[in-house]
């Protein structure tokens, strides 16, 4: 536990990294931050001369995809860095020590780092039956949640578990499983939704908190600027396809094959936020669109309960019946319409029947 | 105060109305209803909404695929440019006509101001659904809106357009970018719904209830025109005949 004072420079020289790889990671840190050529050196000495940020990661309800995308980060030095990076004091998935010992280890870590540590939270605390159905070291994952965010300078929520409530969440979430801001509201939470976040973005959001000692910009919904302030569809390589309204209608017909839009097939690109149209996956190589698939708008809110990945429109359920928009509003303009048409037969024989009662009053037609 | 005058001047009999207005030099029984801006801003909003429909319809749906190079075709964007600039007319028309609503007569603003805490507006409205209903047979002899079809505008028009204006400019300033006024100035919808396929789905539901309207709209129109005896072409030459 001497990591306080070390820095990530040592840390990576002493593994045997070069001086050149660190500066060319720096460099495309800097770009993929979207940030200036100067940056570079400015996350070089930030690296260099500032202590490791201490960073205690917690599990609660999940997959651990969120762990398994963020040691993929494509650029094989970050995988190596990352872990060095950020002094990782606790995470129960990937280090060593085990049981009492590993509590122990939380314990030290916050105390030591009292006010100083990040927390990244990875999945999600379940709520009902005081919070039994997700059991973390002998107690409910919730009271750690708690006694470790106090203690926290900030809280991580990793992926759309933590972030929104993802599957555990969905209708009708018989564990009350909630989104970290729902149970910790005096803290500075960065969302970093989806399922899981890209590598980069996990890997450049560590990064910059690391090299500037502050949080990154926030949006209105608490997600970094820099990776979710676009849709999918705002950068999307098929986007010209949408324009030209050229649209894939069935898997595998002939404008599947030419690569067009996919919004007849229900992608969510347009309402998405999240990073893969520009930063892709797996070290840039694709991402789902790309893949011939649609986005299945997997970091944002509720996207399990939105009806099929297939459709444009969302199924409403408030009224009792699964339909969409369209659907729904068919049967009300077709029950209106039928309304309005006997009405206005009943008008028409109530007027005949009445016709003693008016040609007795003078016509005054015109 | 001002709703009272609206009140017992919308409903004043055909009598009175006649005395009020042989100074503007209306000899037979009607009433000089709307005004100018009124019915301007009553038909480019028609116009408006019908564009808004049709291509709000074809973008929640998609159009046939259009063969060629991508490069060489523009439908899907010209379809939105359509409702982009339809929703910009039919807003700044909204606009204007609150601003009407106030400085206009009487009837300007009984689309935007119901007095739902009288009693006998409510009573009014009963005596409508009786009409309505066929118990009732005594003709409409409302100046401008009758009760119900006032309450009815207010529900399903004033309002619906209203939520239709404001997810409307959040869902454009998506587009439009998280530094765009639009979004400014609407991006809180996405505080209510997080998930903005939620507002994409309620702006459709709003098309539908804007379609009911206009049936219901359209059909009580040409009925009052029959039954009560009452133009419906107070919404063109702005006045009002009571032809028995």
């Amino acid at each position: 536990m001497s990591g306080a004072t070390e820095t990530l420079y040592s840390v990576i020289r002493r593994q045997g990294i070069t001086r050149r790889s660190f500066h060319k990671f720096c460099s495309l840190t800097a770009a993929s931050l979207g940030l200036g050529s100067l940056a570079a050196s400015t996350i070089a000495d930030a690296l260099e001369t500032k202590p490791r940020v201490p960073v205690i990661w917690l599990h609660g309800l999940e997959c651990t995809c969120c762990s398994e995308s963020f040691i993929r980060s494509a650029h094989p030095l970050i995988k190596d860095t990352l872990l060095s990076m950020i002094s990782l004091d606790y995470d129960d998935t990937i280090m060593a020590a085990a049981g009492e010992q590993a509590e122990a280890i939380l314990e030290e870590a916050r105390a030591k780092y009292k006010g100083k540590y990040v927390l990244a939270v990875e999945g999600n605390p379940p709520l009902k039956q005081g919070g039994m159905f997700c059991i973390d070291g002998g107690k409910p994952f919730v009271e750690k949640l708690r006694s470790m965010a106090e203690e926290s300078m900030a809280i991580i929520a990793w992926g759309t578990c933590a972030s929104w409530g993802c599957v555990q969440a969905a209708k009708p979430n018989p564990t009350g499983a909630a989104p970290i801001d729902q149970v910790i509201k005096n803290k500075p939470i960065i969302k970093v939704p989806g399922c899981p976040p890209i590598a980069e973005v996990m890997s450049g959001l560590v990064t910059f908190i690391t090299t500037f000692g502050k949080l990154p910009e926030l949006d209105r919904q608490g997600r970094p600027k820099m990776f979710y302030s676009e849709r999918i569809h705002d950068k999307c390589y098929r986007r010209s396809h949408f324009d030209a309204g050229q649209f894939v209608e069935e898997w595998d017909d002939e404008c599947a094959r030419k690569g067009y839009c996919l919004y007849k097939m229900g992608c969510k690109g347009p309402t998405t936020y999240n990073a893969c149209s520009a930063l892709r996956w797996n070290g840039g190589v694709s991402f789902p669109i790309q893949s011939g698939h649609g986005c299945l708008s997997c970091s944002e809110d509720g996207f399990w309960d939105k009806g099929s990945f297939y459709d444009r429109l969302t199924t409403i359920k408030q009224f009792g019946i699964e339909k969409n928009a369209d659907q729904i509003g068919m049967a009300a303009a077709g029950v209106v319409g039928l309304t309005v048409a006997a009405h206005a037969a009943v008008t028409a024989v109530k007027r005949l029947t009445n016709k003693p009662d008016r040609t007795a009053r003078p016509s005054k037609r015109n | 105060m001002f709703v009272r005058d609206m009140r017992n001047e919308a409903r004043q009999p055909p009598a009175a109305v006649d005395a009020a207005l042989t100074e503007r030099g209306i000899g037979h029984r009607g009433a000089y209803v709307y005004d100018a801006p009124v019915r301007l801003w009553h038909w480019v909003n028609a116009a408006a909404i019908l564009m808004l429909a049709l291509t709000g319809y074809l973008i929640g749906t998609g159009t046939p695929a259009m063969s060629g190079q991508a490069s060489g075709n523009f439908l899907f964007g010209y379809i939105r440019l359509a409702h982009f600039s339809a929703g910009y007319v039919l807003s700044v028309g909204f606009v204007l006509r609150i601003y009407s609503a106030l400085i206009g007569n009487r009837h300007a603003a009984q689309i935007f101001c119901v007095p739902l805490w009288r009693g006998c507006f409510w009573h009014e409205v009963h005596q409508e659904i009786r009409r309505y209903g066929f118990l009732a047979v005594e003709p409409d002899r409302s100046v401008g809106h009758n009760p119900l079809a006032q309450l009815a505008m207010f529900l399903m028009f004033t309002q619906t357009i209203t939520f239709m204006i404001v997810t409307g400019f959040a869902l454009y300033g998506q587009g439009a970018g998280s530094d765009s006024w639009q979004d400014r100035l609407f991006g809180w919808v996405f505080s209510i719904w997080p998930n903005s396929q939620d507002v994409h789905t309620w702006h459709h539901l709003g098309l539908w209830v804007i379609l009911v309207f206009v049936l219901v709209h359209i059909y009580a129109v040409i009925r009052e025109d029959i039954m009560s005896r009452r133009s419906i072409s107070s919404m063109i030459s702005g006045e009002r005949e009571f032809r028995d």
